[in-house]
């Protein structure tokens, strides 16, 4: 009997194999740490970035807040920050009222649960997770994040403007935005506004290209599809939704733009301002309406798909188990994304539309309960029978969990054309998008934040003021978004600065006045999360090389790894990234880098099979067994 | 004596393609997501009725026939890279180039038609578009323009041979993608007025 070993280097290019000899040059500070083209570094200016925005973003909201639930309150002493907004009398601009709103908006979906968490995740697990060395492209990665820099001055410029923001609403539908004459924040605030917005969606396009090409193009030796942990699957998802959509909100941009500036009548007609008609003719509203919500709704699922890919991955590790139905995850993902194209006009059902077309746009949409269904299912038997670690991310992941869940159901409220007539525009509808894109996204960041943060900066963050960050959190936000409902199913219109003139909707005062404490408490608790970020980033304790006992490729980096992540060879992965408490091994974990021929103890008969397919070092050889008799 | 052989082969590395040119293509699918929502726009647009229709200036035809040629130009550029006959291909790219720039200057003019019809930007949709698409598109000539230069430029450095043909196939892609863009947009324009 006699073996023989044939080793065959295989010629299939390595693409990593010239990175690696200049992993670890020295740059300046301004090539480390301004203009790096190192992923990791890229994705914490993301994040950080995203976390000014969300502080600002929140803060808008809760002075809106104070107009809404103490309509009566004196707010001099904003005067200092807000200057000339607040009248004489000491109120909010009624006009500046509708660009906080506005801005609010924009600000949260965009800059910070569009940018600021798919910008931070992708950028920051794409290549550790699938093992590579860096982006496809570093450069263009690096161009995506200063696009993304540029239009945040731009936008954060425009709050300055005398004549104020945007202030059309985070949809900027014309008219009312097409017309400087509409509004004081149709002027030089709408026209930054769009500016701001062209050059984030170049960054958006600059980024998604990269993360599509680089899941496909450059993961690691036995990284297949189906070995992929579900972050990467949400990501890709991510991706190709924003690619494919962003560039449709810059055609309808480019065309408010040529109505704006240059005259044209995309969308302007038949208007008469102080009784004298304006030239515009033969233009449609409605057309921006579609083309804007052609963007809008996948953009609802560019920002909850990495939610539910991080929360995903947070549970499985946090319940020691595999995650429950890994490819129906997929498939559910798979299925939403696609839904995401065909349901844009479920937010059109009160623009006159055929009621035919809103039955088939009504059907499509409900049909999204049921990936989103299967998701949840999935989440909670994964949870099930699990030996749960309730670790800070594994809290804001469940939490996630319950959010999509709430949410989710009043959708399918909102998604029927008849009960959208009664709803439409109403707090009912705010309330659903808070939960279910709004709070959830924002949850699964927190969770990823918690979860990666000894990756990202190699220090733990603090379990207990973690814990303490969630309950606030999770209450705040019930305690903001739950009476929304009601106050919606009662007639409340969004959008309006006062209702004290309606004699109808006197008997909510106190539940408005209860949302908008409960809104500044919110707020305020996130100030416990912000202390914990920078305290632990520079004197947290410091990280294991794998805190929580997790199986994906990241965590067989180094604490703090350098750029090209991994010393020496990248690892190869053998199996799926869910093998928690398999029976008979012997941890409760088997990352994804160790072989079945070392594992004899758990492996099933069928990965069995599979060591003979693996070789010790890895590289592609071919094994000849020989038998002579 | 037998001898039983059995091969087994891991499969290892994953399906791969050259990132950048696959990061290209990608750029050409939001392009055409772009022109996919101008033109779905205007389908919309034109159902609502109050829609001018008007003859598309003649010179379109004109510009359609330089810019197929500029494609077989680009074509004749790659063969002589793949080659390495690199004096026809600095020829063959620098007529490329000057067959760009005629058609860029054939869509102004072209404009300049559709003015005498007193067909301006601005007034009813049905014009606004023609401008909106054709000079978008022209826009992404000039992208194109700018990656010829630089092939030419990398053709005269000889960093684009027989053996380097990344660059130059990416062009190529890209010019060959633009021609079809227009194609579509012509016929489009021709079919729905």
């Amino acid at each position: 009997m006699a073996t023989t070993d044939i080793h065959i280097h295989s010629d299939v290019h390595h693409h990593d194999d010239h990175d690696h000899e200049h992993e670890h040059h020295e740059g300046n500070f301004w090539t480390n740490y301004v203009f790096s083209q190192d992923h990791k570094v890229i994705a914490k200016q993301f994040l950080i970035t995203g976390i000014f925005w969300a502080l600002l973003g929140g803060t808008l909201s809760v002075i809106f807040r104070l107009q809404l639930g103490f309509p009566d309150m004196n707010l001099d002493w904003l005067k200092p920050v807000l200057g000339e907004w607040i009248t004489p009398e000491g109120k909010l601009d009624p006009e500046f009222y509708l660009a906080l709103v506005t801005m609010h908006g924009t600000i949260m979906v965009f800059f910070v649960l569009t940018a600021g968490l798919s910008g931070t995740f992708a950028n920051f697990l794409i290549p550790l997770q699938i093992g590579a060395r860096d982006m496809a492209s570093g450069f263009l990665n690096m161009l995506s994040y200063w696009f993304f820099f540029l239009s945040s001055v731009i936008m954060f410029t425009s709050l300055f403007l005398s004549t104020g923001p945007a202030s059309g609403g985070w949809t900027i539908y014309p008219p009312l935005s097409a017309l400087p004459q509409a509004i004081k924040g149709s002027g030089l605030g709408m026209t930054l506004w769009l500016v701001a917005m062209a050059l984030f969606i170049v960054s958006s396009l600059l980024g998604g290209i990269n993360y599509i090409t680089t899941i496909i193009n450059l993961r690691t030796k036995g990284m297949s599809f189906t070995k992929m942990p579900l972050t990467i699957w949400a990501l890709f998802f991510t991706a190709i939704i924003g690619v494919l959509s962003f560039p449709v909100l810059f055609a309808a941009a480019l065309l408010l733009i040529f109505d704006r500036s240059f005259g044209t009548s995309f969308y302007l007609s038949d208007i008469y301002i102080g009784g004298e008609a304006l030239a515009h003719d033969g233009g449609s509203p409605i057309l921006f309406q579609h083309l804007f919500w052609f963007l809008g709704h996948p953009e609802v699922y560019i920002v909850l798909l990495p939610a539910l890919g991080l929360s995903s991955e947070i549970i499985a590790t946090n319940s020691r188990k595999p995650i429950f139905g890994y490819k129906a995850m997929i498939g559910s993902m798979l299925f939403i994304a696609i839904l995401s194209f065909i349901v844009w006009a479920h937010h059109m059902f009160v623009t006159g539309m055929n009621p035919f077309l809103g039955s088939i746009f009504m059907l499509l949409t409900l049909i999204i309960a049921v990936p989103s269904a299967v998701k949840i299912f999935n989440y909670v038997t994964t949870l099930w029978k699990g030996n749960i670690r309730f670790t800070s991310g594994m809290l804001f992941s469940i939490g996630m969990v319950s959010f999509f869940l709430t949410g989710g159901i009043t959708g399918i409220f909102l998604g029927n054309s008849a009960i959208d007539i009664q709803l439409h525009d109403t707090y009912f509808v705010v309330a659903h998008f808070h939960l279910v894109m709004g709070s959830a996204s924002f949850f699964g960041m927190l969770a990823g934040i918690y979860h990666w943060f000894p990756k990202m900066f190699g220090r733990m963050m603090n379990e207990t003021l973690g814990s303490i960050h969630f309950w606030l959190t999770f209450v705040g936000v019930y305690m903001v978004f739950f009476p929304m409902h009601y106050i919606g199913i009662a007639g409340f219109p969004r959008r309006y600065y006062s209702w004290t003139n309606f004699d109808t909707f006197s008997g909510f005062t106190d539940l408005n006045m209860l949302v908008s404490t409960a809104a500044i408490l919110t707020l305020a608790a996130q100030f416990i999360f912000l202390f914990n970020f920078f305290y632990s980033m520079f004197r947290g304790r410091l990280a294991p090389a794998n805190p929580w006992q997790s199986n994906t490729l990241e965590w067989t980096t180094p604490r703090n790894p350098g750029h090209g992540n991994w010393v020496g060879e990248i690892p190869s992965v053998y199996r799926w990234p869910y093998d928690y408490s398999k029976p008979g091994s012997k941890e409760d974990y088997i990352p994804q880098h160790i072989p079945f021929s070392e594992t004899p103890e758990s492996n099933l008969p069928s990965e069995n099979d599979l060591i003979k397919l693996e070789t010790s070092n890895g590289e592609g050889k071919i094994i000849v067994e020989g038998g002579k008799h | 004596m037998a001898t039983e052989i059995r091969i087994v082969e891991e499969a290892k590395r994953p399906l791969s393609m050259q990132p950048k040119k696959f990061a290209l293509w990608l750029f050409i699918v939001t392009v055409i997501m772009i022109f996919a929502a101008l033109t779905s726009a205007y389908i919309v647009r034109q159902a609502d009725g109050n829609w001018v229709i008007f003859e598309l200036p003649n010179l379109f035809l004109v510009t359609t026939a330089i810019i197929l040629a500029s494609s077989g130009t680009m074509h004749w550029a790659y063969l002589s890279v793949k080659k390495d006959n690199l004096e026809s291909a600095k020829i063959a790219t620098a007529l490329t180039t000057l067959l760009g720039i005629s058609f860029l200057v054939g869509q102004y003019m072209a404009w300049g038609e559709l003015i005498k019809n007193s067909i301006h930007l601005v007034g009813n949709p049905s014009g606004s578009f023609v401008y909106v698409i054709s000079g978008l598109h022209g826009l992404h000539i000039v992208g194109g323009l700018v990656f010829l230069v630089i092939v030419f430029v990398s053709v005269y450095q000889l960093k684009i041979h027989s053996k380097n043909l990344l660059r130059i196939e990416m062009c190529a892609t890209y010019w060959h993608f633009l021609d079809g863009l227009w194609l579509y947009l012509f016929v489009f324009l021709l079919l729905n007025r």
